[in-house]
C-alpha cells in the first residue's frame, strides 16, 4: 500500500499493479500465475453457494500444489444469475455454468491440469442447441458492450490495486489537470444523461450547481435502488464500487463540494461492506481526502445506509433521509443543485452516472457520444428478469431494440411459452406488447412507446401472466411505498388499488376502466413528486396495450391467463394431454381423474384452481377457460 | 417521573450516544444501531435516546415509523424472509407468502404467537436466477414449492 | 430581490423574484383556494389544491411553493387545473366524515367552503377504505378526531415553528400515515403545553377546543377582538361571545402574536364569568372597623368561604369585607407609609405581576426604588 502524491505515483502504481493482474490482461508477458479463475461473488451467485465452490476450489489447488500456477478471485457480478454459480478461466476464456462443490476436483484435474473442457459445465445454448465453452462464443455476452460494467466479473472489487490496473483513476488525474468548468463542458458535450430514470442532462445539473455561490456543496450517489426486479446498481457497487468513487470524486471537482455521501440501501450488505472497504482503500492511498494527488483538490466520502423506503430513491427523499428525517419529498423548485442537503447546492446522481464519469473523461466527450443514439448517448444497464431464459445483468448501447434484447441476449422465453409483455422501468414504468419489440431502448423512444427507461429493471412476463394482476402488483407495491405526504399520491392509490381489486375479483364494473384513466391522469397532473406522478405508469399502459384483457374481467368475468381467482375454470386441452398422469399427482384436491395415455379430465366441484397441475404439465395441457362452461360454476374461497 | 429504562441495560445505548455525538443527520445510523443492540426499538430506550440527543419523540417516532427496517416489537427467533420481487412473485412467492401464514398463524410482517418466527415479505434480495427465494435466518433457498419451504422452516 | 415580469391568468404582473405564485397572487387579488398553506407557516405543498399551471412545467405545480421567476405565465382556473383541484378535494372527502351537520366545524371549515366551491359531494369513491380511528384524548383542553384529519400537517408546523415544542408529528407512511404526538401516545403525555396553535390552524375540526363543544357554530358567535389580559405581550385575541358568555378564544393578528397566543390566553378564560370572580376591593374587617390583630393569628374551621362567598378565617375580625377603591387604597398606601417611618424601606419588598403591561411594571419599580427607597422589587415573569 502506498499513499499516491501525484499523477506519477499513480501512474507507476498502474504499471505494477497491470503485472500482478495477470492473464486477466490481454497478451500479458510473463505473468506470475498460468491461470485465474474468477468465481461470481455477487449476491445472486451467492446465494447459489458460489463462495463455498470458490473454498473447495482454492483447498483443492493447495492440495494439488497447483497455488503456485493458479490463482482463484472472487470477482463482482459475470452478468449470467440464472446459471450460477458461473466462473470463468483466464486467459482461455472457458465460461463454466451452474458449478456445484461436486464438479471442483473435476475442474482441476481436467480443465486446469488437462486443458480439457468440461462439456457437461458449460453454457447451453438453447437456440443453437449446444454447449459452447468459452465465454465470447455466448451471445448473451457477444452481443453486450460492457462500459460500466466493463470490470464486473473481471476484477476483485476489494483490490483497490486491481481497478488501478483496469485504467481506474486515471479519469481523475485528467479531470484535475482540467478546470471544473472544462470538466463541466466534456461532461455536457458527451451528452450523458442521468441514468436513474429521469435522463436530464448531467452536464446541465453539475453547471448549475456550479454557478450557485452557496458554500459548502454537495455530491450525493443514489445507491437507493429499490425496484423490484432490479439490481443493475447492487451490482456494480458489489464489482466495482471504486468506478463510483472515483466518479463522484470527478463530480466534486468540477461543482467544487468538499463532501459527498453515498446513499445506499441497507438491504444490500454485501454492496456496503464492499463500498466502506473500497472507501478506506480510496483514503489509505490518497484518492479520497486533503490535496488528492497534489492537486490542492479535497474532498472526502461518507456512506449512509438507508432504512426501507423505496421513495428514497427521490432525491428530494433521499436527501431529507440522509437528514435524518422521515424520507418525503418536497416540491421542486427549488432543485437540489440550488438547495439541497442541508439547503445547500447538491447534486445527487445515480450509480451508473458516476460509473460513466471516468470513463467520458479518459476517453473524450466524441467517444462516448458516438455510442448509442445521438439524444440517449451511451449504454444502458438493464437487470433482465422474470419469464426470459437468461436471467441477469446486461448493458447494452442505447437504440438497441427490446427484440435483440429480450431474445438475442435474454434467449427468449423459457418453455416455449409466447413473450406477452416486457416492463421497463419497475413499477412506476409502463409495460409494452409484442407489437412494440421493435422500439428502441433509448430514453424518448420508450417514453413515446408507453413505458419509461427508469432507472433499468426489465421484466419480461409470458401469456401465464394476467396483465391486470401484474400492473395490481406494481400499484400495491409503489401504494405501500408512497410516503404518503400529499393526497393524490396518499389516497388516490389507494383508490386505484380499490379499483383494480374489484377487478381483479371479478366485482369490477364499466364505470371503474373510466375510472382509471380519470385518477391515473390526476395523479400524473397533481401528485408532488415522481413516486406519485408514476404510480398510474403500469396501470395505464396494461390498460392501453391489454385493454381486452381489462374488458374480460369487467364484463366476462374472466382472467384468461389464469391467475385472478374465481374468474376461471380450469380444463385439459384433450389435444394436447398426453395423459402423462403429472397433473394428477400434483394435484393436492384429488379433482384430475383419468387413464395413462389417455386426456385427463378436471373436477370443476373439488378444483381449487391452486395452478399445481398447471405448473406440473410439460405440454401447457391444461388452459384456463370462462367459469361456468364446465359442469357447474362453484364458489371459490 | 417514571423511571422506565430499569427493564433495559444502557451501556450499549449510552455507547452508540457517545460515538455519533452532536453530528447532524444521524438519526437514522443511531435507530439502526440501537436496534442491532437491542433486536428492536423499545419506546423506552427511544425516550433516552430522545432525552439525551434533544432530538424531538415526534422526529424519532416519525422515523422509526416509516422506514420497513425498523422494528417497535421484538422480532422472533427465526426470520423467515420471503421474496416477492417481480421475479419471485411470477415464480409463485404469493403462495409461499400464504402457505407460513397459514401454517404459523402469522399475517405478513408479524411474528408467531410463540415468537419463534416472524415473517417479512421483502422486495427482491437479488437472487431473481433462483426464484422463488426464501431466506430463513442467513440461508438461501431458492426453486422451493410451498411445501418444501414449510419443511426448512419447521426444520431450522 | 430583483422585479420580474409574469403573467397571472392574462394580467401582467411586476412582483418581486422568488416570492411564492401563490403570494403574488394573492396580493394581486387573483384568488387561489388551498388548504394545507397558511400564511404564518412554512409551505408544504401537500394537499394540492392550489395547483395552477405554469407554462412550459411538466405537470401541475402548487403555487404555495412555486417561484417567481422572469416571464412565468399562470393559469389559475384552467379546466386541468379545476379537475386536479376536484380530484384532491374528492380523495380528501372519501377518508372523511360526512358529518357536517353535527360538526363543530361546520361554517367555518375549509375542507366544507372548497367542497362548496367546486361541488364536491362525497360519493366518488363510494365503498372506499375509511380510516376510524378512537376519538378523544385525555388532555382537558383540545380533542383529537383523527377521522377528520386531512394530513395537511398545518399543527405539525405549527407546533414545530410557531411554538418550537415539536409535540406533533406524522407517524408512518402512505394511507396508513396519521398525526401522532410525542412517542405515538396522547397529546396529555406528550410535551405538548396546550398553547393550542394547532386548532388555530386545523382547517377542520380534527383538532377543536373541548371547552366549546356543543357551545354554537361560527355564525352563531359574536367576535370581539380585544387584548389579552394575562401578561404584558399583548396578544390581540378574539373572544367568540354567545349570549354574553365566552365559548372560545382565538388569537387575532397584532403585532405581537400574528395570530397565535399560549395556553392561558386561549384555555384560560373561564374566570370571566366565574362566580368567585372579584370586582370589588376586600379589606380584613379589623383594619375597617379596628380591633385586635392577635386576634386572626389562629385560623381555623370553616369551609374557606363565607356566605357572601368572601374568604372566611373562622375569625369575625380577620374576615374580608367588601369596599370601595377609595378606601381600599388609602389604607394600602397608610400603612406602606408606616412601615417605611417604622422599620425602613428595605423592610418591604415588591413583586410585580407579568400580567401588568411594561408601563405598569416601570411605576412599580418607581413607586418601590424612590417612595419606599428600596430595591427589593422583582417580577413573577420566571413561567
Amino acid at each position: 500500500m502506498s499513499l499516491l502524491k501525484s499523477t506519477d505515483d499513480l501512474l507507476s502504481l498502474r504499471e505494477r499493479a497491470i503485472y500482478a493482474l495477470g492473464v486477466r490482461v490481454p497478451g500479458a508477458s510473463q505473468p506470475q500465475f498460468r491461470n485465474d479463475v474468477v468465481v461470481c461473488g455477487s449476491t445472486g451467485c451467492r446465494s447459489a453457494n458460489s463462495q463455498q465452490v470458490l473454498k473447495a476450489l482454492q483447498a483443492q489447488i493447495i492440495q494439488r500444489e497447483l497455488d503456485k500456477a493458479v490463482r482463484v478471485i472472487s470477482t463482482g457480478c459475470r452478468g449470467l444469475c440464472a446459471v450460477g454459480p458461473v466462473m470463468q478461466i483466464f486467459p482461455s476464456g472457458v465460461f463454466y455454468n451452474r458449478v456445484q462443490i461436486t464438479d471442483v476436483p473435476e475442474i482441476v484435474e481436467q480443465t486446469l491440469v488437462g486443458g480439457k473442457i468440461i462439456e457437461r459445465l458449460c453454457f447451453r445454448d438453447v437456440a443453437q442447441n449446444k454447449r459452447l465453452a468459452h465465454y465470447l462464443d455466448i451471445p448473451f455476452y457477444n452481443r453486450q458492450l460492457p462500459i460500466v460494467l466493463r470490470n464486473c466479473g473481471l476484477i476483485d472489487p476489494q483490490n483497490i490495486e486491481e481497478y488501478i490496473a483496469t485504467d481506474g483513476y486515471l479519469g481523475l488525474t485528467k479531470a484535475l489537470e482540467l478546470s471544473p468548468e472544462e470538466v463541466i463542458e466534456i461532461i455536457k458535450n458527451s451528452g450523458l444523461r442521468g441514468r436513474g430514470g429521469a435522463g436530464f442532462s448531467t452536464g446541465i445539473k453539475w453547471e448549475l450547481c456550479r454557478r450557485v455561490a452557496k458554500q459548502p456543496k454537495y455530491v450525493i450517489c443514489n445507491a437507493d435502488e429499490g425496484d423490484p426486479g432490479a439490481f443493475m446498481d447492487r451490482s456494480i457497487l458489489e464489482a466495482d464500487p471504486h468506478s463510483v468513487i472515483e466518479g463522484m470524486v470527478i463530480a466534486a471537482y468540477a461543482i467544487g463540494a468538499p463532501l459527498g455521501y453515498i446513499y445506499v440501501r441497507a438491504e444490500y450488505p454485501l454492496a456496503v461492506i464492499h463500498l466502506r472497504r473500497a472507501i478506506a482503500q480510496a483514503r489509505a492511498y490518497g484518492l479520497l481526502g486533503e490535496n488528492i494527488l497534489g492537486s490542492g483538490f479535497s474532498f472526502d466520502l461518507h456512506l449512509k445506509e438507508g432504512a426501507g423506503a423505496f421513495v428514497c430513491g427521490e432525491e428530494m427523499a433521499l436527501i431529507a433521509s440522509v437528514e435524518g428525517r422521515r424520507g418525503e419529498p418536497r416540491p421542486k423548485p427549488p432543485f437540489p443543485a440550488v438547495s439541497g442537503l442541508w439547503n445547500r447546492p447538491t447534486v445527487v446522481n445515480n450509480v451508473k452516472t458516476y460509473a460513466l464519469t471516468p470513463r467520458i473523461i479518459l476517453r473524450g466527450p466524441e467517444w462516448f457520444s458516438s455510442i448509442g443514439t445521438s439524444k440517449s448517448p451511451g449504454t444502458a444497464v438493464f437487470a433482465l428478469t422474470g419469464k426470459i431464459r437468461n436471467t441477469g445483468l446486461i448493458e447494452v448501447p442505447m437504440g438497441i431494440t427490446l427484440r435483440e434484447i429480450i431474445y438475442d441476449i435474454g434467449g427468449g422465453i423459457p418453455k416455449k411459452r409466447q413473450f406477452k409483455a416486457v416492463q421497463t422501468g419497475g413499477p412506476l414504468g409502463g409495460c409494452l406488447p409484442a407489437s412494440a419489440l421493435d422500439t428502441p431502448v433509448d430514453f424518448d423512444s420508450l417514453t413515446e412507446a408507453g413505458a419509461t427507461m427508469g432507472s433499468g429493471g426489465m421484466i419480461v412476463v409470458d401469456e401465464r401472466t394476467c396483465m391486470v394482476e401484474f400492473a395490481k402488483y406494481f400499484l400495491t407495491f409503489a401504494t405501500a411505498e408512497s410516503c404518503g405526504k400529499c393526497v393524490p399520491c396518499r389516497i388516490g392509490g389507494q383508490r386505484l388499488l380499490e379499483v383494480l381489486t374489484r377487478i381483479t375479483s371479478g366485482a369490477g364494473t364499466p364505470r371503474d376502466l373510466d375510472e382509471i384513466e380519470r385518477i391515473s391522469r390526476n395523479m400524473r397532473e397533481a401528485s408532488l413528486c415522481a413516486l406519485g406522478q408514476l404510480t398510474p405508469g403500469p396501470v395505464m399502459s396494461a390498460l392501453r396495450f391489454f385493454r381486452e384483457e381489462y374488458e374480460a374481467h369487467v364484463y366476462d368475468k374472466f382472467c384468461l391467463a389464469g391467475v385472478c381467482k374465481g374468474l376461471y375454470e380450469l380444463h385439459v386441452d384433450a389435444d394436447r394431454c398426453a395423459g402423462c398422469g403429472l397433473c394428477k399427482k400434483a394435484c393436492s384436491q384429488d379433482a384430475i381423474s383419468g387413464n395413462r395415455k389417455e386426456p385427463h379430465v378436471i373436477d370443476q366441484l373439488k378444483c381449487i384452481q391452486c395452478g399445481a397441475c398447471v405448473e406440473a404439465c410439460n405440454l401447457d395441457a391444461i388452459v384456463a377457460q370462462p367459469r361456468g362452461k364446465g359442469v357447474h360454476a362453484i364458489a371459490v374461497a | 417521573m417514571l423511571d422506565m429504562t430499569t427493564n433495559f441495560d444502557l451501556a450499549p445505548l449510552h455507547a452508540i450516544l457517545e460515538e455519533y455525538g452532536s453530528q447532524k443527520g444521524t438519526v437514522i445510523p443511531i435507530l439502526q444501531r440501537v436496534q442491532d443492540a437491542y433486536g428492536y426499538l423499545p419506546k423506552e430506550i427511544l425516550a433516552e435516546i430522545s432525552k439525551r440527543t434533544n432530538i424531538p419523540l415526534t422526529q424519532l417516532m416519525g422515523v422509526a415509523t416509516f422506514y420497513t427496517q425498523f422494528r417497535l416489537s421484538p422480532r422472533g427467533k427465526h426470520l423467515i424472509r420471503v421474496c416477492d420481487g417481480t421475479a419471485c412473485h411470477v415464480s409463485g412467492a404469493p403462495h409461499i407468502v400464504r402457505a407460513i401464514e397459514k401454517e404459523y398463524d402469522m399475517p405478513a410482517g408479524s411474528s408467531s404467537p410463540d415468537l419463534k418466527y416472524t415473517l417479512e415479505v421483502v422486495y427482491c434480495v437479488g437472487a431473481c436466477g433462483l426464484a422463488p427465494v426464501v431466506i430463513v435466518d442467513d440461508k438461501v433457498y431458492g426453486r422451493l414449492s410451498p411445501d418444501a419451504v414449510l419443511e426448512k422452516v419447521r426444520d431450522v | 430581490m430583483p422585479q420580474v415580469n409574469i403573467t397571472i391568468d392574462g394580467k401582467k404582473i411586476k412582483a418581486e423574484a422568488f416570492k411564492t405564485v401563490y403570494e403574488v397572487a394573492t396580493a394581486n387579488g387573483i384568488y387561489i383556494p388551498a388548504l394545507c398553506h397558511h400564511p404564518a407557516l412554512p409551505p408544504e405543498g401537500a394537499c394540492r389544491v392550489c395547483l395552477v399551471e405554469i407554462e412550459r412545467q411538466r405537470a401541475l405545480q402548487p403555487a404555495c411553493t412555486f417561484p417567481v421567476t422572469e416571464g412565468l405565465v399562470i393559469h389559475t382556473n384552467s379546466p386541468k387545473v379545476r379537475e386536479a383541484r376536484k380530484f384532491a378535494l374528492e380523495l380528501i372527502i372519501s377518508d372523511h366524515p360526512l358529518d357536517c351537520m353535527t360538526c363543530e366545524a361546520t361554517g367555518d371549515c375549509r375542507l366544507q367552503d372548497l367542497a362548496y366551491e367546486y361541488g364536491v359531494k362525497g360519493n366518488e369513491y363510494t365503498g372506499g377504505v375509511q380510516h376510524t380511528y378512537p376519538i378523544d384524548d385525555p388532555n382537558p383542553f383540545i380533542q383529537v378526531d383523527r377521522n377528520k384529519c386531512i394530513l395537511c400537517r398545518r399543527c405539525v408546523r405549527a407546533c414545530n415553528y410557531i411554538n418550537g415544542v415539536e409535540a406533533i408529528g406524522i407517524v408512518y407512511r402512505g394511507f396508513k400515515a396519521r398525526i401522532a404526538f410525542g412517542m405515538d401516545s396522547t397529546m396529555q403525555d406528550s410535551p405538548c403545553e396546550f398553547c393550542g396553535s394547532c386548532v388555530e390552524v386545523c382547517p377542520t375540526a380534527a383538532l377543536w377546543p373541548k371547552m366549546s363543544l356543543g357551545k354554537g357554530r361560527a355564525w352563531q358567535l359574536k367576535k370581539i377582538e380585544t387584548i389579552c389580559s394575562y401578561c404584558g405581550v399583548g396578544c390581540r385575541l378574539n373572544l367568540h361571545v354567545r349570549d354574553n358568555e365566552i365559548v372560545k378564544v382565538t388569537g387575532a393578528d397584532g403585532p405581537a402574536n400574528h395570530g397565535f397566543t399560549c395556553v392561558k390566553g386561549r384555555f384560560g378564560y373561564d374566570y370571566v364569568n366565574h362566580p368567585e370572580r372579584l370586582t370589588r376591593p376586600l379589606v380584613r374587617r379589623y383594619l375597617l372597623e379596628g380591633g385586635s390583630k392577635a386576634a386572626t393569628d389562629h385560623r381555623g374551621g370553616g369551609d374557606g368561604k363565607n356566605g357572601d362567598g368572601l374568604l372566611a378565617t373562622g375569625n369575625a375580625a380577620a374576615d374580608f369585607v367588601e369596599t370601595d377603591w377609595d378606601t381600599a387604597l388609602n389604607l394600602v398606601a397608610h400603612k406602606f407609609a408606616e412601615i417605611k417611618r417604622n422599620y425602613g424601606g428595605d423592610a418591604f419588598a415588591a413583586l410585580c405581576s407579568a400580567r401588568c403591561t411594561n408601563e405598569e411594571n416601570f411605576l412599580m419599580a418607581k413607586l418601590t426604588r424612590q417612595l419606599m427607597a428600596t430595591h427589593n422589587i422583582d417580577h413573577c415573569a420566571r413561567l
